[in-house]
């Protein structure tokens, strides 16, 4: 016999299986997060007998214990701060590295934000077609992968002699063309009534810029700010490339290494990485889904 | 003493050039950096790819280009992201069309879900790859989960499995991002044509293809080429993975160019960013021609 259901209880089961999906879906995004501070509060003991199967090297010391499979575990059998004491109290290394990350990713974040509001004040309040083809190729240039990047910002370096230093990741950084991109396309939508409104009470350009451009503009400054410092905290193929020593690599790339020695305080190691980006995240969500919208389409 | 009309012509004139070099002021130092750090050096890489060797300097036309295509390292390197791009973004477009239309319906915790989206956006790479090292590892947890199916384990990172190991990452990083693409044109989508289809008895089914899909079609196309472009960044994940050398389905376009930068090749460095530089150009043409039609075709 066939079932009947009203529509509203189709719907309703419909509406019940969509959750369900969507639900697994959602826990299956935050997992390796969440599992990442979970185990970050292990001892360095049952990390090692959990993943200790991982690294070669541990196999051959017969001192602990190290089970033969890995066990991926939600909860530490005994919950401890001993990986934060060792990472923040006995390794300065990580600090350093972590220092290394935020003196790079900070003044590339702010100084990109502040001269592409320059930039793209130029380019929305004066139009003209030499300009419209320079924002063009701005765009191009935004879309370019690293393989192609990072060829021109390395023979420049080298010939200016910034080649092994942190300056030859932070000034391309600054003039990295991303966040012009996305301040011009905000700032193309700021009428024009309210600039000659300020013109006619005797404003000069940069007052323009200042008082009425900026403050309309501070949410879109602070969304593309946030795009802006994810990418380069992220960042692994710059220092590769264009630093000499490991002493000044950021904990973005020093992580990938630790994970074959140190597997002990790695996940300490991983989630104070992370504490900025999902600092950044709880407060400023809205502000990522609004630069993320703007970043959609690519005409001005 | 000048005829009047003369006198507002040539003070209209000079207004112009002032505006015109305000103009330009505000661009400048962005525009100078740009050239510094990309176009002048840039011209310079394509110079030295039609070059012998930086000493001698002959001219030998496309004969670096040639040698390219019979580099087995950069053969395997474009075919292994060709392969990988047509599993990932595929997937990568569905599911967050998907995922966007989910969002739109009526289920609960909306805010919530959405979150857990966009949180890997968020969360550096290096702080999570522990997890996933943990999950594709021969003794990891993939394989204690498939073997509960009897199935025999399966050395993800080291057989051509990880092409989806690859896709599994590309997806939880980037379905996020273009989730809130689509969520946006989603809601552009305009409510009063859904409603005449409702009146005329549309199903759910009709006004999914002929109505939702044909206004999202542009955004559609969008996210494609978008996703195309950032599946040429994947090489993040993989270094952090697998280190500098991955196993031979893993070995990336940034690979090759890491290992290039290591033997200073400068002929074969310039060549290939050359190359890769003219790919993206063709992509990001057909993502302006795709604006171009789509976005009228749709406004009017």
């Amino acid at each position: 016999m066939k079932l009947h259901l009203s529509r509203r209880v189709r719907g309703h089961i419909a509406t019940a299986l969509l959750f369900l999906l969507a639900l697994i879906a959602a826990i299956l995004f935050i997992l390796p997060t969440v599992l990442t501070i979970s185990n970050s509060f292990m001892t360095e003991k049952e990390i090692t007998a959990n993943y200790g199967a991982m690294i070669d090297s541990a196999s051959s010391d017969k001192k602990t214990y190290i089970a033969e499979e890995l066990n991926l575990k939600f909860i530490p059998d005994k919950v401890s701060l001993q990986q934060y004491i060792s990472v923040l109290f006995k390794s300065p290394d990580y600090l350093i590295k972590f220092w290394n990350s935020v003196i790079l990713v900070v003044p590339i974040t702010v100084f990109q934000i502040l001269l592409a509001a320059a930039t793209a004040y130029g380019f929305s309040r004066f139009r003209g077609k030499i300009r419209e083809i320079i924002f063009f190729a701005y765009i191009i240039l935004m879309l370019m992968p690293y393989q192609v990047t990072l060829v021109p910002n390395y023979l420049v370096s080298d010939w200016i002699g910034i080649l092994g230093t942190r300056w030859a990741i932070i000034l391309p950084g600054i003039f990295s063309p991303f966040a012009v991109y996305l301040l011009t396309k905000v700032m193309r939508r700021i009428p024009t009534a309210y600039f000659e409104a300020a013109r006619l009470d005797g404003a000069g350009e940069f007052q323009i810029f200042t008082q009425i451009c900026l403050p309309l503009c501070r949410s879109a400054m602070l969304s593309v700010g946030l795009l802006v410092f994810i990418d380069y905290w992220n960042m692994v193929e710059q220092p590769l490339i264009l630093l000499d020593s490991e002493d000044q690599y950021p904990l973005s790339v020093f992580l990938s290494q630790i994970n074959t020695g140190d597997v002990g305080l790695a996940f300490a190691v991983a989630v104070v990485y992370m504490i900025p980006a999902l600092l950044l995240f709880l407060y400023g969500e809205e502000y990522l889904v609004e630069g993320i919208t703007y970043s959609g389409g690519v005409k001005g | 003493m000048e005829n009047p009309s003369e006198a507002v012509r040539k003070a209209h004139r000079k207004r112009r050039i002032i505006e015109e070099v305000k103009g330009w002021g505000w661009l400048a130092p962005s525009l100078i950096g740009v050239l510094i750090f990309f176009i002048i050096p840039f011209y310079v890489v394509i110079y030295y790819s039609v070059l012998d060797n930086p000493i001698f300097s002959n001219f030998v036309g496309l004969d670096n280009y040639i040698k390219l295509f019979s580099n087995a390292a950069f053969l395997r390197a474009a075919k292994n992201t060709a392969i990988f791009s047509g599993i990932a973004v595929p997937l990568s477009v569905v599911l967050s069309l998907w995922m966007a239309f989910a969002l739109n319906s009526r289920i609960p915790g909306k805010s919530w879900l959405r979150s857990c989206f966009l949180c890997p956006l968020m969360v550096p790479i290096a702080s999570v790859v522990l997890v996933w090292q943990v999950i594709f590892h021969y003794h990891g947890t993939l394989n204690q989960v498939t073997a509960l199916f009897g199935m025999e384990p399966v050395d993800w990172l080291k057989t051509n499995w990880s092409y989806m190991v690859l896709t599994v990452m590309f997806l939880w990083k980037t379905l996020g991002y273009n989730m809130i693409l689509f969520m946006s044109a989603i809601a552009g989508i305009p409510k009063d044509i859904i409603e005449v289809a409702e009146l005329e008895g549309a199903d759910e089914w009709y006004k999914f293809v002929h109505i939702k899909l044909r206004y999202l079609s542009p955004t559609i196309l969008f996210v494609t080429i978008l996703s195309i472009i950032s599946s040429f960044k994947m090489f993040r994940e993989v270094y952090l993975l697998t280190g500098d050398y991955p196993f031979e389905s893993m070995y990336l376009m940034q690979h090759f160019m890491n290992n290039t930068f290591n033997s200073l090749d400068y002929q074969k460095l310039s060549s290939a960013a050359v190359l890769l530089s003219l790919v993206m150009i063709v992509l990001i043409g057909a993502l302006f021609l795709i604006e171009h039609w789509f976005g009228k075709d749709v406004e009017e």
